[in-house]
């Protein structure tokens, strides 16, 4: 298991893909066929399906999330000279993971990996949406936010400033109208240049947490990042462990976690198999 | 690999504990408030409102009201009690037309068409009066209330409104130890009790969930709607002037209803109390924006999904029903069709808790679907009082015409004010219709909670009942 793992991993180079193939086909995706997995996430309502429906066409498919009742959709394209899965998360407001929802889109960003993160935001309930951004920025790096339903906005009397979000996101900001396509062109741009590594993102980090709270996970981090100096995502496994994730903590007393890594230049991997 | 460094993963876990306690107080809130106030900081920075926002004023406005502290409860029983009505009242004419084309049209045909190709008479009597006037019955009773009712449920819910309502009853639910989500259970349970035990699935926690199934039976159901309507007409609507009979029989209806409301969080308090001892589990519920509801798709989506897999499985059991009333009113044993022998058994029963032998059998034969209660009793009232020229013989289920007629046949059977109260009583406090248990035991796996979910509120129910009728004999005594 470890071994496979660690091949489907030999990210020698910046292009290559991220994603962890061994478990997700633990989450029933199999990546023989494809060369990036993208996930599509955001709060119900926010035209999530239709961004889906547009980008894949007629290559989708429905069945369940392994062992779940929830349902899930799959689908994909060609862009660039590359195949995309495009794999639809369940919405949801949070990944606090106190729903099956949310655990499933939880598990799915922290333990498949996927090469690109696609949140879709309802441009006329920012405030609201951002909330699961910023959940979703702490575990991943590879994010786009895909800022839909910007023509109601704009009914709405409503400017939004989507170069300003990106800089304070510190990902990329796509407006779209994915209704009437709107968008969608410089969406699949930027999905692409995040697969291949060619654009680089400084995710905004929560910030206003508590004094006592900062200083527990600072030190909480410190320790896990010398257990899993490859961890991408250290600090948000230290806010789940104090808020008292159960399955957070299983992942670390079985391992899950040392399965997972991030590609920087200067924690270089070892390609075991080789 | 894992041997880099000193700590371990049990370290860890060690150290989280232990700065956890240090940390003290709600870190899940801490945490939540953070990402909020990250969220709005950014939102504020980079969106900008032009001219009047109407769209966010409203929004707020009616959040501001519907979730309210003083008129929060009025509206949510305002806009369910129209939605009952017009569930009711815009049931009648189809639920009308499509008895008078199941039975009036297609029943003369078949019995017609049983005797030309000369079918035993015990056969097209088992088959055509018993089999297929209870699922005639059940399709016309039940059909157009449910294809009114939820897609106006599916609306509301389309529309938003129906996490407001979550978010009004969560404080009350947690204070009887259940989910916040099992008022959205609950709500469905108005419609069918069967599609309120699938609708629990949205509880995550095992414990919550099952407070939530036990005690959806007491949301009264669309199958027993017609009962508590009837019988509010015809008993306690005629004891006050006429202008005034539909509105206290609307009344009375309304607060059985509520009565059973009550009795939820009563039954989730003395469950959390005892079997399902546990910790509240909290949930973050995010009320959504309101959206002008997509009403096609709504109407096709609920009436695929819900109307026609709920009436499917009544359809199911209403036909082993119509035999079992048919036979027991023709299968005759000394003398005594078998239903008369067991009303002569249950009358002593009856009578003690308020009611009568013929309702107690028109229970039992009712557990399928509890929209054949009233014919039932109907039709085995004639039996017993023997009146003649009512009715189309033994054991065929009819609906009379008039109210008052109902109320002729119902004084000859020896009814009284107590039997129609208690009756009204016992449909809401009773057990579940055999859908529904089967539900239970679909989504439980279960048998020890489906018997719990079966027997307690029938317990409760001929507690209730027998109190009733001895309080009621004593007043009425002293008076």
């Amino acid at each position: 298991m470890t071994s496979e793992a660690h091949k489907s991993h030999s990210p020698v180079c910046d292009s290559c893909p991220v994603h962890h193939a061994a478990n997700l086909l633990k989450l029933g995706v199999n990546m023989t066929d494809w060369d990036f997995v993208v996930a599509l996430a955001g709060n119900p309502n926010t035209g999530k399906s239709t961004v889906f429906n547009a980008l894949t066409g007629l290559r989708q498919h429905t069945g369940n999330w392994p062992g779940k009742t929830v349902t899930r959709a799959e689908g994909g394209f060609d862009y660039g000279g590359h195949r995309y899965k495009l794999v639809d998360l369940p919405g949801t407001y949070s990944l606090l993971a106190t729903t099956m929802d949310e655990e499933i889109a939880r598990n799915f960003i922290l333990f498949g990996q996927p090469d690109v993160m696609v949140v879709v935001v309802d441009a006329t309930r920012l405030e609201r949406n951002l909330n699961l951004v910023l959940q979703v920025l702490e575990i991943t790096d590879r994010v786009v936010i895909c800022l839909n339903l910007m023509d109601e906005a704009r009914r709405h009397g409503l400017q939004i400033d989507h170069r300003r979000l990106a800089r304070d996101l510190g990902v990329p900001v796509v407006p779209t109208i994915a209704r009437y396509g709107e968008g969608l062109d410089q969406l699949l741009q930027v999905i692409a240049d995040i697969a291949t590594g060619f654009s680089v993102s400084k995710p905004h980090r929560i910030q206003h947490l508590t004094p006592a709270l900062q200083r527990a996970v600072s030190q909480l981090t410190a320790q896990i990042e010398s257990h899993y100096p490859r961890l991408p995502n250290a600090r948000w496994v230290a806010l789940r462990l104090l808020d008292g994730d159960q399955r957070i903590a299983q992942a670390i007393q079985r391992g899950e976690l040392s399965t997972l890594s991030s590609v920087t230049e200067d924690q270089p991997v070892i390609d075991r198999s080789q | 690999m894992k041997k880099r460094g000193e700590t371990t993963a049990e370290d860890i876990l060690q150290t989280a504990k232990a700065l956890r306690w240090e940390i003290g107080g709600n870190i899940h809130e801490k945490l939540v408030e953070a990402i909020y106030t990250d969220a709005a900081r950014i939102a504020d920075r980079t969106v900008t409102r032009e001219g009047v926002r109407p769209r966010f004023d409203l929004d707020h406005s009616i959040d501001h009201l519907v979730t309210s502290r003083i008129w929060g409860f009025p509206i949510l029983l305002l806009l369910f009690t129209l939605v009952f009505w017009i569930t009711i009242s815009g049931a009648n004419v189809p639920s009308r037309i499509i008895a008078s084309f199941l039975i009036d049209t297609i029943y003369p045909v078949l019995s017609d068409g049983a005797a030309n190709i000369g079918l035993p008479w015990w056969l097209s009597g088992l088959l055509i009066d018993g089999m297929y006037l209870a699922t005639a019955w059940v399709f016309s009773v039940m059909l157009p209330p449910m294809a009114i009712f939820f897609p106006l449920f599916t609306l509301l819910e389309d529309f938003g409104y129906l996490p407001r309502v979550a978010f009004n009853l969560d404080n009350i639910f947690k204070k009887c130890g259940a989910h916040g989500k099992q008022a959205l259970s609950m709500m469905m349970g108005f419609g069918c009790n069967a599609a309120g035990v699938i609708a629990t699935r949205i509880i995550d926690s095992p414990r919550e969930r099952l407070i939530a199934i036990i005690t959806n039976n007491f949301a009264l159901c669309n199958g027993r709607w017609p009962t508590q309507i009837l019988i509010a007409t015809i008993f306690i609507g005629t004891l006050v002037p006429t202008h005034l009979a539909g509105l206290i029989s609307a009344l009375s209806v309304v607060s059985i209803a509520l009565l059973g409301v009550l009795l939820t969080f009563i039954v989730s308090w003395f469950l959390s109390k005892t079997w399902l001892k546990g910790e509240v589990s909290t949930f973050s519920l995010e009320l959504p924006p309101y959206r002008p509801p997509r009403i096609l798709q709504t109407i096709y989506t609920s009436i695929i999904d819900r109307t026609i897999f709920v009436l499917w499985r009544a359809v199911i059991f209403a036909l082993p029903a119509g035999a079992v009333i048919w036979l027991s009113t023709n299968i005759h044993v000394g003398g005594l069709s078998i239903a008369q022998h067991l009303i002569n058994f249950l009358d002593p029963i009856g009578l003690l808790l308020g009611l009568n032998g013929v309702i107690l059998l028109a229970y039992i034969v009712a557990i399928p679907a509890n929209e054949i209660v009233i014919p039932t009793v109907l039709m085995l009232t004639v039996m017993v009082a023997g009146l003649q020229g009512v009715g189309a013989g033994a054991g065929v289920m009819f609906e009379l015409e008039s109210a008052i007629g109902t109320l002729d046949i119902l004084n000859a059977g020896g009814w009284t004010l107590l039997t129609a109260v208690n009756l009204m009583l016992f449909s809401l406090i009773h057990n579940p219709c055999s859908t529904t248990i089967y539900t239970i035991y679909k989504e439980t796996g279960s048998w020890k909670w489906t018997i719990v979910a079966t027997l307690l509120p029938l317990g409760l129910g001929f507690t209730t009942i027998y109190l009733v009728a001895q309080i009621w004999r004593a007043v009425a005594f002293v008076l």
